[in-house]
């Protein structure tokens, strides 16, 4: 097995005017491929900010990413946006569908900036929207579907380009019970069938579900949970 | 992503909603059916100036008396001419023999010496005032006139004066009714017994009065019967066609010159006046012209302020939509597709409003034209402009927007609740 994620000795800080706040304080992590890693971390740990970075939303200020051994930490907006559209697959906890689109067109979007041709692109969607279980709601508007169909058409949209990672940030935390197992038991299946997923959440119980836990607090990584 | 993936993308945009897309288009939609519908009258009156003065004959030249302005010329049938200025050497008809001469004007084709005046025309109790036209043959060609019926009279009838006339329809329904034929019955003008031979077509009213309302009779006869000049030779105006639209500033050259030569005067000091019906229309072209785009001005601050709205709409959309853009960043879209797509949604406003403008103002222009008779053309030409336009305005006023979107950070997008 081969690390997909590598993090050595990433800061990030944050400068307001004359105050500055280190957010992480030199995180070295790796990911192996096929691996279920959990973060957990209370809030103002540097735990959105680790996710960010790992999301290739945001560089670190210090330190290196190599992310399916390519350096993402010193790469421009233009380049970020390619290499999260090719390996990083996104489940939001506010879910971040578009409400003016079906499930289909949601799940359809990440292959449309991929540049994907529209056929292949339907199939794809419709594949995908099947996995997860909502195989005759792809014509529904995310208004029409309920918390659990919403987060579910969310990990859909994350599959469907077959990302290097799966980064599903507090994918639990608008959910019920029910839904949240639902979710829970989605993501155990994807990990079976050799998916990497990365899992950040402040929940120990949803944490304990993955194979293996780190814990973040003041932007520093502990091995193991930590109650 | 494909361009015609954006577009839909943006049209859905649009669509979702409506109220606000609707009230945005509303600005430029006023502006452009403002100017769409000042530009139709414009072309309109243009149109209508033109088929005018074409009506008088095309290749006109007129010479009248006195050192008058081109546009003067206009009422030249009128009979004043010759009362403007106390000094004037009369028009006679021996200068409309010099210029009537090939050998020193080649390029003037006919020349008909007019004199004119007014009269009342009787037949029976049925009365009629049209203006009395003493002129030669050639007439009826160089003013690009015909006849209905009958005919026209003769060299030999002018030169011996004979009492015939050929009148226009208002003229011949006046004293005849519509009914009878005018041709070969008699009126009295000033007294006189004339016999109509002919009526001319109808032109209406034209920049040189009413042309249906006339009465043209032989020069001879003019000058033996209305002549209230000592010189029974002169006229008011010699009527002149050019050979053809190319020879008329050759014929206008040859007519000044040989009038300098007639009246013996210098170009410091002319008594006379020389002017074409093609000077006339583009003089008065250039005056619609500049009317037009004066309006059109006024009009387009409209499609300003509509821009504006555009713009200002785009940057609400934008921070209104933050999360959406954040959420397209993380999906993988560049900022220049992000900036492309906020674009496309300004120009679809900009371009959506300006196709309502023009469908507004093809409506507006038939109602007004209809209300007010009047000519309103509204051309491709026109359209086409008007809706590239609005496609410019909807894509300036979205370029700072668009730029914003495009700039604005995934996390900072992503993080706005």
């Amino acid at each position: 097995m081969s690390a997909i994620v590598e993090l050595s000795e990433v800061h990030k800080t944050y400068r307001t005017g004359s105050i500055t706040f280190e957010a992480l304080r030199g995180i070295s992590l790796e990911v192996e491929e096929g691996e279920y890693l959990a973060i957990t971390g209370p809030s103002g740990s540097g735990k959105s900010t680790l996710m960010n970075i790992l999301g290739c939303l945001d560089i670190p200020t210090e330190g290196s990413y190599l992310l399916g051994g390519e350096d993402v930490s010193t790469m421009t907006e233009r380049d970020l946006a390619l290499v999260r559209n090719k390996r990083i697959g996104f489940v939001f906890q506010q879910f971040n569908l578009l409400r003016s689109m079906t499930a289909q067109r949601n799940v359809e979007l990440p292959l449309m900036y991929a540049g994907v041709h529209a056929r292949d692109r339907h199939n794809l969607a419709r594949e995908a929207l099947e996995r997860v279980g909502l195989g005759d709601r792809t014509h529904h508007r995310p208004g029409e579907l309920s918390g659990g169909q919403q987060q579910r058409a969310c990990i859909a949209r994350a599959l469907v380009t077959n990302p290097d990672i799966i980064l599903a940030d507090e994918p639990t935390g608008n959910l019920d019970s029910v839904s949240t197992h639902e979710v829970l038991k989605l993501l155990h299946e994807l990990h079976d069938q050799g998916r990497t997923i990365v899992l950040i959440t402040h929940e120990h119980d949803v944490a304990l579900e993955a194979q293996r836990q780190v814990q973040i607090y003041d932007g520093l990584l502990t091995e193991g949970l930590h109650v | 992503m494909t361009f015609l993936e954006t577009v839909r993308t943006a049209f859905t945009a649009v669509m979702s909603r409506k109220m606000r897309s609707a009230l945005t288009m509303l600005g430029i939609l006023i502006g452009i059916a403002s100017v769409m519908l000042t530009v139709g009258l414009g072309q309109g009156a243009q149109q209508q100036i033109t088929s005018q003065i074409n009506k008088l004959g095309s290749n006109l030249i007129i010479v009248s008396s006195g050192a008058n302005s081109g546009l003067t010329v206009a009422n030249a049938n009128s009979g004043t001419a010759n009362n403007r200025t106390r000094f004037t050497t009369p028009l006679t008809l021996n200068d409309a023999a010099a210029l009537a001469n090939k050998t020193t004007c080649p390029d003037i084709l006919r020349v008909a010496p007019v004199s004119t005046t007014t009269s009342t025309a009787y037949n029976g109790s049925n009365s009629d005032s049209p203006s009395v036209v003493g002129t030669t043959p050639d007439w009826v060609d160089v003013t690009a006139r015909t006849l209905t019926e009958g005919r026209f009279f003769t060299v030999d009838e002018s030169n011996a004066g004979s009492m015939v006339a050929d009148i226009g329809q208002t003229t011949a329904q006046n004293l005849f009714g519509s009914d009878a034929s005018a041709v070969g019955q008699t009126l009295t003008l000033n007294g006189q017994s004339f016999t109509v031979i002919g009526v001319l077509n109808s032109v209406g009213t034209t920049l040189s009065g009413n042309g249906d309302e006339q009465i043209v009779i032989p020069a001879g006869t003019y000058a033996q019967r209305f002549s209230t000049s000592t010189n029974m030779n002169s006229v008011s105006t010699i009527l002149m066609e050019a050979k053809d639209k190319d020879s008329l500033s050759a014929a206008i050259q040859e007519a000044t010159t040989t009038m300098y030569v007639m009246h013996n005067v210098t170009a410091a000091a002319p008594d006379f006046s020389v002017s074409s019906q093609q000077a006339l229309v583009e003089t008065i072209g250039s005056l619609t012209t500049i009317l037009t785009a004066l309006l059109s001005g006024i009009a387009a601050i409209s499609l300003l302020v509509g821009g504006i709205g555009v713009m200002n709409i785009m940057l609400v959309s934008v921070t209104e939509r933050i999360r959406e853009i954040g959420l397209r960043k993380a999906l993988g879209a560049r900022p220049s597709i992000i900036m492309l797509q906020f674009l496309v949604e300004a120009s679809m406003l900009g371009l959506m409003g300006g196709a309502l403008g023009i469908a507004l103002g093809i409506v507006a222009g038939q109602i007004l034209s209809k209300a007010i008779n009047y000519p309103v053309i509204i051309s491709v030409a026109a359209t086409s402009l008007a809706l590239a336009v609005s496609l410019v305005i909807g894509i300036v006023a979205g370029v700072y927007p668009a730029w914003r979107a495009a700039k604005l950070a995934p996390i900072d997008a992503l993080r706005n609740e």
